[in-house]
């Protein structure tokens, strides 16, 4: 049985072969407007053609309540839906809303991982676009300036 | 003049008899000391000790706001309000030991408090009672920070002191102070068990091989341990303070990360309940209150939550119900005044009832243990002038605790202004700390009492009045979020040379404004201005210890005076059973 550091291994082993190889792939999927929007809505028009996301219990979005540092937040997303086509993350208030986007093809499971920045106490948005509709669920995650421990 | 112990007994047979018996808090026997075994098993409890080997004196606060749900629910009710709440008749050692009333007389009375020479005769005679092999005792951490000879021995004092008290497990807080590898080093000298489920090595530290408990899940440490007391398994799981590298310095502990973990801890409690045959299962939790009772809201299968961090001495558990039945949640005070004592009875393997108490530990009643006090006296002896320096006498009551400031802090901030020539001080809201007398002599020691740590660096800079702003901003969202997994539990930021007005019941950003300096003039938002302070969490400040700068300004004084302290003007708390404004 893999034990967690031998699986670290060999994931970051394949991740670093996987990019070697699809670098022009990746670089084809960048939405530079949707990436650089200053604002929640137009970033998510940009990026899936509009902002009305129907509010669903059925996406778990976890991320710390209050960030260890803001520089690295360790943010997950899951969900059971079908036709899931792709689950994108904002964090409202900084500069650029929109830190991540997942494209999904059929047969992937989807629950991704990934770590952000995040510039000041923010509301953390998951949208998953499934079956041509956007659903969305969101969480308050604090950073703070911290230092005042009982 | 303090009462002498067969004044002191008749005192608390007479307190037992006027309200308490109502609660049940303390039979009616002579002494409160005496409280009968009534159960299978004994928990005994203490958190928070802050290294205070020797008894001190530590008020209670006169402000400890709850806000929305938690308004009036304890621990936040203070001073009377508290003593109707828990059927305490005033004017009697648990009314001195629970509440800030009266301080100064009342300590002068009945003495002081803690002390580990006196807390090992009192377990001591709490373990006798329950029996051979009846009882566990559990530590909640902070513990090793607090006093001088906490720092100058690097922990060992009291990592010493709490395998001769016989302390069977233990979780954590600022005993991460002193670094991973100390922490390791002086847990592995010692024969008590340290359990923490949310102590998470990260996974590239890991990957660059920094040492974990368990590969697999990541757990830094032990999540849980079981011990068999009184024919019944006891599973303790550990709590460190979930916030410990936001509120103290990251660069102590790089490797880990904590957070509540709430869902891991439920499948960690199922986990125990399906495969371990336990008879109960104990949280030793250093969460603080609140957040304990949220949590206790939101994860099932927890007989109960035996908590610290908010130093709140709660006479009575709350009982708290959620989706898989009832949970206890307590909370066990601090600077080593309390010993929480859990007697639970079984029927079969589950827990069917219990009885709770925390008792304070007053030194004038118990003697002292000779071979701890042995042990104290040894560790102090090479220090001793340094500990007994008098830096000057105080005419007022000196104390930390309270949700804006107290005298201690008020005398810190005053004296960073004064030697470090800021126009502005401000001081983190920490919650240990014992208090001087009017009337004392203040010794290095004492200032140490509040100053000891591993980050005890000053610093002196500009700051806008927007930042400054921000800074309050951000340490009351800390204290007063509407939902407890946001709280980091310490009090707010102490100041001197500023006066601010605050309402508590707003959101972040809304609650601070009028902000003035001492001359009455408003700080303005893009102005900058002078301002210090001390034991900063990012980067390591520049300046001189704190305890420098404030023995310079103590040193320079015969005899301290000082008025009432800087606390903010509050709105929105009017009524609030968790403030009484002196």
């Amino acid at each position: 049985m893999l034990n967690r550091r031998s699986f670290l291994m060999r994931t970051i082993a394949v991740s670093a072969g996987a990019l070697l190889l699809q670098p022009l792939r990746a670089m084809a999927a960048w939405n530079e407007k949707a990436f650089k929007a200053t604002d929640l809505n137009s970033a998510m028009t940009e990026l899936l053609g509009g902002a009305d996301a129907e509010a669903s219990d059925a996406i778990q979005l976890s991320a710390p309540d209050i960030a260890e540092n803001g520089a690295v937040v360790q943010v997950s997303v899951a969900t059971d839906m079908a036709d899931v086509e792709s689950i994108s993350l904002y964090v409202e208030k900084n500069p650029s809303p929109l830190a991540a986007q997942f494209n999904m093809s059929e047969g992937m499971s989807a629950d991704v991982t990934t770590r952000i920045k995040m510039r000041s106490t923010s509301n953390l948005i998951a949208v998953v676009k499934a079956g041509g509709k956007l659903y969305s669920t969101q969480k308050e995650v604090k950073v703070t300036i911290g230092g005042c421990g009982g | 003049m303090s009462l002498s112990r067969r004044e002191f007994l008749h005192m608390l047979g007479m307190a037992s008899a006027g309200g308490l018996l109502s609660n049940k808090l303390y039979a009616s026997d002579q002494s409160m000391y005496d409280i009968g075994s009534t159960g299978d098993v004994r928990i005994m409890h203490i958190t928070d000790v802050h290294g205070q080997l020797s008894p001190v004196y530590f008020r209670e606060p006169n402000v400890n706001l709850g806000l929305g749900a938690a308004n009036g629910r304890p621990p936040h009710i203070v001073g009377e309000e508290l003593l109707k709440f828990y059927g305490i008749a005033p004017n009697t050692p648990e009314a001195h030991a629970f509440s800030y009333l009266d301080f100064d007389a009342a300590a002068q009375k009945y003495g002081k408090v803690g002390g580990y020479a006196h807390l090992a005769t009192l377990v001591k005679q709490l373990r006798a009672e329950a029996g051979d092999g009846n009882s566990l005792l559990l530590d909640g951490g902070d513990s090793w920070q607090g006093h001088a000879t906490n720092l100058w021995t690097n922990g060992q004092d009291m990592m010493d002191a709490m395998d001769l008290l016989g302390v069977d497990i233990m979780t954590a807080h600022w005993e991460a102070t002193y670094g991973e590898e100390r922490m390791r080093e002086l847990l592995n000298g010692s024969n008590v068990e340290f359990v923490a489920q949310n102590i998470i090595v990260d996974e590239v530290a890991m990957f660059d091989g920094a040492e974990a408990y368990d590969e697999d899940t990541g757990h830094a440490f032990k999540p849980y341990t079981i011990k068999e007391r009184g024919g019944k398994r006891i599973a303790v799981v550990g709590q460190a303070f979930p916030y410990t590298p936001i509120a103290n310095p990251q660069r102590f502990i790089p490797n880990w990360s904590y957070g509540i973990r709430h869902d891991a801890l439920q499948e960690l409690v199922d986990d125990i309940r399906a495969n371990e045959q336990v008879d109960a299962v104990i949280l030793l939790s250093h969460n603080g209150m609140d957040v304990d009772i949220k949590l206790a809201e939101v994860v099932s299968g927890i007989d109960a939550i035996m908590g610290g961090h908010t130093h709140d001495g709660m006479p009575a558990p709350i009982i708290v119900e959620n989706a898989g039945g009832k949970t206890l949640v307590t909370n066990g005070g601090s600077n080593g005044k309390f010993v929480g004592v859990l007697d639970l009875k079984f029927s079969g393997n589950k827990v069917s009832g219990y009885e709770y108490r925390l008792l304070p530990v007053f030194a004038n009643m118990l003697d002292a243990d000779a071979e701890m006090q042995a042990h104290i006296d040894a560790v102090r002896a090479p220090f001793a002038d340094k500990l007994g320096e008098v830096l000057c006498r105080t005419d007022a009551l000196l104390y930390r605790r309270g949700n804006f400031n107290g005298t201690w802090d008020q005398v810190i901030c005053d004296a960073m202004v004064d030697v470090l020539d800021a126009q502005i001080a401000l001081s983190p809201g920490f919650r240990w700390g014992p208090s001087s007398l009017a009337g004392s002599e203040i010794t290095m020691e004492d200032l140490m009492g509040q100053t000891a740590m591993t980050y005890p660096e000053t610093y002196v800079q500009e700051m806008t009045g927007e930042t400054i702003k921000v800074i309050l901003e951000d340490v009351a969202d800390n204290l007063f979020h509407e939902d407890p997994f946001y709280q980091q539990g310490g009090d707010m930021v102490r100041t001197s040379g500023m006066s601010y007005r605050i309402d508590p019941t707003q959101t972040m950003g809304k609650r601070i404004d009028d902000m003035r300096l001492s001359d009455g003039s408003l700080i303005e938002a893009d102005k900058t201005y002078k301002v210090s302070g001390w034991a900063t969490v990012g980067s390591v400040s520049p300046g001189a210890p704190i305890w420098d700068v404030a023995a310079e300004y103590l040193r320079a004084k015969d005899t301290l005076t000082m008025g009432k302290p800087d606390t903010p003007e509050m709105v929105g708390v009017d009524g609030n059973p968790g403030v009484v404004e002196l």
